[in-house]
C-alpha cells in the first residue's frame, strides 16, 4: 500500500470533513462525514467511491495557490489507482500495464489480429459464415479461457479488496441500491442532475455522463448479444450468422452503435479535461482501454456491414484480436473500474445504514 | 499584458470581483450596458470574502426552494437587532431583508445552486439557503453569467483611485499587471470590500495587538478605494475601530483560512490564556450566539492567544478541526506541549473540576450544568476533565470584516457632504456598516451584497441607457 498517497488522500480528506461545502455533490462528501479519523480503507474506499466529477475541485476554497493545495480528485484517483494495482492478480502484470499501457494493448491486439489471421489458413472444409474462416472450435479454444481466467483474477483482486474496505455480508437491497446508482450514474449528476465538471472547468456538463451511460449499456448490450447468440448455438442449434431481426443482432447492432459512439466520445472528453484532476500517469492506459473498447464495438459494426464481402476475413481477425485483448486485459485496464466501483456503491449502501 | 482591451468605452466599471460586484455587473449587462469588472485577485482568487461564504439568509413567506417553513420579515428584523444591539439603519435593514424573497429566484435563475442544510447547521434549514459547493461555486456561476452577458473581467487589476469631480465620478486608476491604466467609464459601482487585510490600518484602528490577528478572507480586501472615497469626502458609516473576529485555530494561515479554521469546541472546553488561567464564562450560551464574542475576547488576552481544554469524553460533540488538536495523558503534560506553564494548568483545571457539580449534561440545548464557586463562572456544560486523553486546541482572533464603510441612500448611491455622487454606486462589504453596525448574522453578508448589487447595478444601468 502506498503509505505517502494515503497520507496525501487523508490530509485532504481531513480539511473536506472541517468544511463540507462540497456535501450536495456526490456520495463521498456524505460519506466522510461519518468519521473523524480515517483508516487506510476508509480511504481507499472514498477514493473508489469518487467518479471523478470534479465538482469538488472547482468549487474549492481551498485549491493551489491556497497553501492547503487541495486537488482532491486526483489524491482520491491516485489512491483508487493504486488500490486496483495492488489487488491485481497476478500484480506485475497490473503494474507493466500501467507504465506502458498502449504499446502493451497496441501489441496484443497485433499479435491476435496476426493470430486470427493465421488461424484462417487452416479454415475449415465445411462451415459458413464465420465459420467458414474460422472453426467454431478454435474460437471457442480460444476465447473460453480469454474470457475466463481474466473473470477468476478479478474475482480474486475484488475478495481482498472487499475485504480492505470493510464490506460485509451481500444483501439484495443494497445490491440493488448499487444498481440503481450505477444505472442512473447517480454520482456524475453533480447532485442536482447539471452534470459534473469533466471538460468544462468550473462550468457543469453532463457529457461524461451521457457518453459513459452509452459506453455501459453498450457493453451489456453486446454482452447480452454474445450471450444470446451462445444459447441459440447450444440450446436450440440455430448457429452464426443471424438475421438482422434476430435476439443477437437487435441486441448486437445497437450496443455496438452506443458502444463506438460513446468510446468516441470518452475519448474526445478526456481530451478536453485537465489530466492534473485525475491520475495523470495513467492517462495513456486509460486512453488506450477507451480506444480498444471504442475499436471492438466498431469493428464489430464494420464486420456486420461487410457481410458476404471480402473484406471479411481481415475484419474478423480485428474484430476477434480486439475482443481477445481487451478479455485478457481486463483486469489490468479501466476496465476493472466497473467491477470496484460497483462492489463500492455496495458496501457504501452498508456503511450508510450501519 | 496589454491593456488595449480595456480602452472601453464602458458604460459602467465595477469595482471588485465578489458577490456584489457581480450582481452589480450582470444585472447592469442584462440592460444592455457595456460592464467592465475590475478585480484586484489573480483569477484562482478572484470572488473576495465571497468565497468563502456558504449560503444567504433569506426572508420567506413560505418553503421556498431549499429553505423549509416561513421566515417573515419582523422575525428577521429582530434577529438583526438581537446581533446589532440596535446598531443598524432600519429602512436599509428592512430593505434588504425584504428584497432578500425575491433574489433567491433571481440568483437561481443567473446560475447559483442550493442545497439543503449541511450536516451540523440543521439550525439554519429555515433561515440560510447553503450554496451547493460554497460561496466559490456561486462565485463561478456569477462569473460564467457575466461572461455570456459579454461583461469583461480584469484579473490582478488593483484601483488605487477614482476620480470624483464635484457630485461625479470621472474616471478611475488601476495598476493593471505592472502599469497604471486610466479608465473612463459613465457610470461606477463600488464593490471592492472592507480593509480587514490591511494590517497597517487594523493596527492604527486597533492597536498593536492587531498585528497578531489572522485574516479569515481574501489578502485582497486592503480597503484602498475605501480610503479614496473617504478621502475625497464621501461619507462614512460604522466604527472605525472595529472589526468583526471570531476565535479560530490559531495554526491557521495568516489570510484566507476561511470556514475549516473554526473551532466549535469552546462550550465544552475550558479556555485559558497565556499565563493558563480561565478569563470568560464558556458556557454562556449555545455556540452559534456565542461564536462572535470570542475572537474579541482572545484578542483583549496577553499575546492575543486562548487555549480551549477538553477531554476525552468531549473530543466527538463538535465539528471536526482542519488540524488535529495536541494531546496528551495528563493537563501538565498537555499544557507544556502547548507552551504553557504545565503545573499552573494542572491548578487551573483542578480548581474548575473542584467546582463542577454533578448533573445531567446536554451538549445541545442550555442544560444548566453550572460551576459553584469559582470566577469567572462556567454556566452551562461545566463538566469535570478528567477522562484522558486531554485535547487543546490554540485560539486566536479571526477576522471576518471590518465596519467602516460608505454611508449610501436606498439605491445604494455615494453621498458626499454635499449630496448624492450622481454616478457613483456602492454595494457589498464596502457598505455593510450602514446595516450591520455591530455583530453579525450568519448569511447576512451575501443578502446584503446580492440586494444592493442588484439595486446599484439596476440605477448604474438606468444612469448610462
Amino acid at each position: 500500500m502506498s503509505t505517502e498517497l494515503i497520507a496525501e488522500a487523508r490530509r485532504q480528506t481531513e480539511i473536506c470533513n472541517a468544511c463540507r461545502y462540497c456535501e450536495g455533490f456526490c456520495s463521498v462528501f456524505p460519506a466522510l462525514t461519518r468519521s473523524k479519523v480515517f483508516a487506510d480503507g476508509d480511504i481507499t474506499h472514498l477514493a473508489n467511491l469518487c467518479h471523478n466529477c470534479r465538482g469538488c475541485y472547482y468549487s474549492c476554497q481551498y485549491t493551489e495557490p491556497h497553501e492547503f493545495a487541495l486537488n482532491f480528485p486526483a489524491a482520491l484517483a491516485e489512491v483508487r489507482q493504486e488500490s486496483w494495482e495492488r489487488h491485481a492478480w497476478p500484480r506485475p502484470l497490473a503494474r507493466l500495464f500501467n507504465e506502458s499501457g498502449v504499446a502493451i494493448a497496441a501489441a496484443l491486439l497485433a499479435g491476435f489480429v496476426l493470430l486470427f489471421g493465421l488461424l484462417q489458413a487452416f479454415r475449415p472444409e465445411s462451415g459458413s459464415g464465420f465459420y467458414a474462416y474460422l472453426a467454431h472450435g478454435t474460437i471457442l479454444a480460444l476465447f473460453l479461457p480469454a474470457f475466463l481466467l481474466p473473470l477468476a483474477s478479478v474475482a480474486v483482486s475484488l475478495r481482498a479488496y472487499w475485504r480492505e474496505i470493510g464490506g460485509e455480508r451481500l444483501r439484495w437491497r443494497d445490491v440493488l441500491a448499487a444498481g440503481a446508482s450505477a444505472a442512473r450514474m447517480k454520482n456524475l449528476n453533480g447532485g442536482q442532475g447539471q452534470g459534473c465538471n469533466f471538460e468544462k472547468e468550473d462550468r457543469y456538463s453532463d457529457r461524461r455522463r451521457w457518453f459513459h451511460q452509452a459506453v455501459m449499456y453498450g457493453f451489456l448490450l453486446c454482452f447480452a448479444a454474445t450471450v444470446s447468440g451462445t444459447i441459440l448455438h447450444y440450446a436450440f442449434a440455430i448457429p452464426a450468422p443471424y438475421g438482422l431481426f434476430s435476439l443477437p443482432k437487435l441486441l448486437g447492432v445497437p450496443g455496438g452503435i452506443l458502444l463506438t459512439v460513446g468510446c468516441a466520445g470518452l475519448a474526445w472528453l478526456k481530451t478536453q479535461a485537465d489530466p492534473a484532476l485525475g491520475a495523470a500517469r495513467v492517462w495513456g492506459g486509460e486512453m488506450a482501454f477507451v480506444l480498444l473498447l471504442g475499436a471492438t464495438g466498431a469493428t464489430g459494426l464494420a464486420l456486420y456491414a461487410a457481410t458476404g464481402t471480402a473484406a471479411v476475413p481481415s475484419l474478423l481477425a480485428i474484430h476477434l484480436g480486439c475482443i481477445v485483448a481487451f478479455f485478457l486485459l481486463l483486469p489490468f485496464t479501466k476496465m476493472i473500474h466497473g467491477f470496484y466501483r460497483f462492489a463500492t456503491l455496495i458496501v457504501e449502501e452498508q456503511k450508510r445504514r450501519a | 499584458m496589454t491593456s488595449a482591451y480595456l480602452n472601453g468605452p464602458w458604460d459602467i466599471v465595477v469595482v471588485g470581483g465578489g458577490n456584489a460586484a457581480l450582481c452589480a455587473a450582470i444585472t447592469a449587462a442584462e440592460t444592455g450596458a457595456r460592464v467592465l469588472i475590475l478585480e484586484s485577485a489573480p483569477k484562482p482568487y478572484r470572488g473576495g470574502n465571497s468565497r468563502h461564504t456558504r449560503n444567504f439568509r433569506c426572508m420567506h413567506q413560505g418553503p421556498l426552494s431549499v429553505l423549509t417553513n416561513s421566515y417573515g420579515e419582523d422575525e428577521y428584523f429582530d434577529d438583526l437587532m438581537l446581533v446589532t444591539k440596535g446598531k443598524t439603519d432600519e429602512p436599509l435593514a428592512r430593505l434588504a431583508i425584504r428584497s432578500s424573497e425575491e433574489c433567491l429566484p433571481w440568483m437561481e435563475a443567473h446560475g447559483v445552486r442550493f442545497q439543503p442544510s449541511l450536516s451540523g447547521t440543521l439550525s439554519l434549514s429555515r433561515t440560510n439557503a447553503f450554496f451547493l459547493g460554497g460561496g466559490k461555486a456561486l462565485v463561478n456561476a456569477y462569473y460564467n453569467t457575466a461572461e455570456d452577458l459579454g461583461v469583461t473581467v480584469a484579473y490582478d487589476a488593483e484601483v488605487t483611485h477614482v476620480h470624483l469631480e464635484g457630485d461625479s465620478f470621472r474616471y478611475l486608476k488601476a495598476r493593471i499587471g505592472g502599469e497604471t491604466v486610466r479608465i473612463e467609464a459613465r457610470a461606477a459601482v463600488l464593490a471592492s470590500g472592507g480593509f480587514q487585510s490591511n494590517l497597517e490600518w487594523l493596527t492604527r484602528a486597533w492597536g498593536p495587538a492587531a498585528a497578531n490577528f489572522l485574516i479569515r478572507g481574501t489578502p485582497y480586501n486592503r480597503g484602498v478605494v475605501l480610503r479614496d472615497m473617504l478621502d475625497q469626502g464621501c461619507e462614512s458609516v460604522g466604527d472605525p475601530t472595529q472589526c468583526h473576529a471570531v476565535a479560530i485555530d490559531g495554526r491557521a494561515p495568516k489570510f484566507d483560512g476561511g470556514i475549516v479554521t473554526r473551532l466549535d469546541c469552546v462550550p465544552f472546553s475550558i479556555v485559558v490564556n497565556r499565563d493558563a488561567e480561565r478569563f470568560y464564562d464558556e458556557g454562556e450560551d449555545v455556540w452559534p450566539k456565542r461564536y462572535a464574542i470570542w475572537g474579541r475576547l482572545v484578542a483583549g488576552q496577553p499575546d492575543q492567544v486562548g487555549y480551549a481544554i477538553i477531554d476525552a469524553k468531549s473530543i466527538d460533540l463538535f465539528m471536526p478541526s482542519v488540524f488535529p488538536p495536541n494531546r496528551a495523558d495528563t493537563i501538565e503534560e498537555l499544557g507544556t506541549q502547548m507552551g504553557l506553564d504545565g503545573a499552573r494548568l494542572a491548578a487551573t483545571v483542578a480548581e474548575f473540576n473542584a467546582a463542577c457539580r454533578p448533573g445531567r449534561f446536554h451538549p445541545t440545548e442550555l442544560d444548566g450544568l453550572a460551576t459553584e464557586g469559582l470566577a469567572p463562572a462556567k454556566t452551562n456544560w461545566a463538566r469535570p476533565l478528567d477522562t484522558p486523553p486531554y485535547y487543546g486546541y490554540q485560539l486566536r482572533p479571526g477576522v471576518t470584516f471590518t465596519y467602516l464603510g460608505l454611508k449610501v441612500s436606498d439605491r445604494a448611491q455615494v453621498h458626499t457632504a454635499q449630496g448624492p455622487v450622481r454616478n457613483l454606486w456602492a454595494a457589498g462589504e464596502i457598505m455593510a456598516g450602514s446595516i450591520l453596525g455591530q455583530g453579525y448574522l450568519a448569511g447576512f453578508g451575501m443578502t446584503i451584497g446580492t440586494v444592493f448589487g442588484r439595486i446599484a447595478g439596476r440605477e448604474a444601468a438606468a444612469h448610462v441607457n
